[in-house]
């Protein structure tokens, strides 16, 4: 019986020939990142269980990248950023992005791809649920809590339930303003937020990977909005010309077997995907743009490590090119990287930066910001009941920083479009005219 | 491990993401801190909507206000409990207010992970969506030798799954005892 490309690199991890799901295995990380949320936890937990002068397994293989709640005065907050400082000094780790340094990056998921991080083959944990966006290329990538990566700090392995394999095939071209937010909650809202707990989400098929790295690592982030343990993609050209220009770190491609066993299998017609939002308050309430186009919004937010890509910023612009929104629009890279290339990649001749202050939008500063609500004086922190469009990945109650508001999850394309009228808009209406 | 879990019940429904568990702005306080922990305990459960906070009824605050402990030690809840983020704030601000079990339907992975790998609380299972069946601050006891649930109030038992593999860790205490105890890492 063959083996999912989950279940090879699981077992390559664990120094077995093969593994079937619900095999209960202890597994070697390559990597383990953490944040300033969740980093400060684990390392006084890792003191606490290995000893005050213990060191970490591989000073090679901890990356820390502080994102969350970088921007604001909260003096709590602050004092997290110190910690990581000081742990990182302590064990003198090489991989430390810091705050208020030309080093800083912004937000850890696009950070990891960007720094060269992911790479096919390999096994990455983070201390974040989204980190199931490495799966993008070609890796097995979890989130995890405090615990288990203190335990990974001081051993280097943590066990590990091999998942079932779920395959989800999209086959043709998708239209053009349908982009790869729609097809993941689209298939969300097929599944339900608990559809694939404790599986895997593959995805395969040709129209998923003529997608670029940016549009892939979406389709993975959202993993875990279907309780997945991983979201993976096998690793191909397109895989390999990103990481090769990022690290020279070996690796290496893994494929399913042609009989590899899923527990569950369905195939889409790419060309009849759809606009799709998430209506408040759960990302698998699924609902076509086109039905909802009577809902007046007050704000739009395009950001965070599933939107603030620099493929969705390009996607904005396209829309709001020459053109004022009509309600408070906040743009929020995900990195530096992305910060800086919206300064040079252009439009007929004007940089995105220029496009959107044109149109009106107000601009943040690299970090998660509104994605998460964060302390009161985050940047685009939604208030009150205000009805907010977001290219986000949650909206479960509260989640942007009000417990009254409402969000309605879309792509980038569908919350520009929207912005620039001021209720749910079908992007089609601007990209076909 | 005690035998028994005694407590009085708080009720919620299903898909109770971590940040109703602990919103996000809470997240900075140190977890280590005993006393400045204790915030968490202050805001567990702080963002589930008024409606759905402390079921049948709803408008029933988890902890009192400023009390950083609460009077209910076990909670019920529907279908994929703490599903969302990683954050381990999650089960650890159940803790440190006084919870001692959940019993759900169903969890989303990472919660569940945090819960039993910490040793903060036992995450049971029941077959029977017991949302319906228990009210708020209805007297219960978890029998851990015949796996079963009493509600002490209506005098009804349920029986739960079983803890499955998960038993050894939750006996060690927390994933670093197991690990010890199976010579995975050397005994402190
Ligand atoms: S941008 Fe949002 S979803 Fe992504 S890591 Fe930050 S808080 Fe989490």
């Amino acid at each position: 019986m063959g083996m999912t490309i989950t279940e090879k690199i699981l077992a390559a991890h664990a120094g077995k020939e093969s593994v079937r799901p619900g095999d209960n295995i202890w597994v070697d990380a390559d990597v383990l990142m953490t944040h300033d949320v969740c980093g400060p936890g684990t390392f006084a937990i890792f003191k606490k269980q290995f000893g005050e002068n213990a060191k970490v397994w591989d000073r090679d293989k901890v990356v820390i990248i502080p994102d969350h709640f970088i921007f604001t005065k909260d003096t709590h907050a602050n004092r997290n950023i110190d910690i990581l400082r000081q742990f990182v000094k302590e064990q003198s780790l090489p991989h430390y992005f810091d705050v208020g340094t030309d080093n800083y990056k912004g937000v850890c998921h696009l950070a990891l791809a960007q720094e060269g991080f992911n790479r096919p083959g390999e096994v990455l944990f983070g201390t974040d649920s989204h980190t199931s966006t490495s799966g993008a290329f070609g890796m097995f990538s979890t989130g995890i809590g405090n615990t288990d990566a203190a335990f990974i700090l001081g051993t280097g392995k943590l066990w590990v339930k091999v998942p079932e394999s779920m395959c989800f095939e999209f086959t043709g071209t998708f239209p053009e303003h349908v982009m790869a937010k729609d097809v993941i909650l689209n298939v969300i809202g097929d599944i339900g937020v608990d559809g694939a707990t404790y599986r895997a989400m593959e995805w395969q098929g040709d129209a998923i990977m003529k997608l670029s790295m940016e549009e892939r690592m979406t389709l993975c982030n959202m993993a875990i909005e279907a309780g997945g343990k991983n979201g993976i993609i096998e690793a191909d050209e397109v895989t390999t010309d990103y990481v090769r220009q990022r690290t020279d770190a070996p690796y290496k491609i893994y494929k399913s077997d042609a009989d590899a066993k899923y527990v569950f299998k369905k195939t889409y017609n790419a060309s009849e995907m759809e606009p799709i939002v998430a209506k408040p308050h759960s990302p698998d309430n699924k609902a076509k743009v086109s039905e909802c186009v009577d809902v007046k919004l007050d704000r739009a937010y395009i950001g965070s490590c599933t939107g603030g890509k620099l493929t969705d910023f390009m996607a904005a612009a396209r829309l709001l090119k020459g053109k004022k929104v009509k309600i408070d629009t906040f743009i929020v890279p995900a990195t530096r990287e992305v910060e800086q290339d919206l300064h040079k990649e252009k439009i007929g001749g004007e940089t995105l930066m220029d496009i959107f202050q044109s149109a009106g939008a107000y601009l943040g500063d690299p970090s998660c910001a509104a994605c998460l609500g964060g302390p009161k004086d985050t940047f685009g922190r939604a208030k009150d009941n205000q009805v907010v469009i977001s290219t986000t990945n949650r909206n479960f109650p509260g989640r942007m920083g009000s417990k009254q508001s409402f969000v309605y999850l879309a792509s980038p394309y569908t919350a520009a479009a929207s912005a620039l009228t001021g209720h749910i808009t079908n992007p089609a209406e601007f990209i076909n005219n | 491990m005690n035998k028994v879990i005694e407590g009085l019940a708080y009720v919620l429904g299903n898909d109770i993401d971590t940040d109703q568990i602990i919103p996000a702005e809470h997240l900075v306080y140190s977890l280590s801190d005993p006393e400045e922990s204790k915030n968490y305990g202050k805001f567990a459960l702080s963002g589930v909507p008024a409606d759905q906070a402390g079921l049948p009824d709803g408008g029933i605050s988890f902890t009192e206000n400023g009390q950083h402990e609460s009077k209910y030690s076990i909670i019920i809840g529907g279908r994929n409990f703490g599903c969302g983020s990683s954050r381990e704030h999650a089960p650890a601000c159940m803790e440190i207010a006084g919870v001692r079990a959940v019993i759900a339907e169903s969890y989303a992975r990472i919660f569940y992970r945090n819960s039993v790998d910490g040793g903060f609380f036992i995450p049971f299972e029941c077959a029977t969506s017991l949302v319906t069946e228990i009210k708020t601050g209805d007297d219960l006891i978890i029998d851990l030798e015949s796996n079963t649930l009493t509600n002490r109030s209506s005098k009804v038992t349920y029986e739960l799954k079983s803890l499955g593999e998960v038993i050894e860790i939750i006996e060690a205490g927390n994933i670093f005892e197991y690990a010890r105890k199976t010579g995975m890492i050397p005994s402190a």
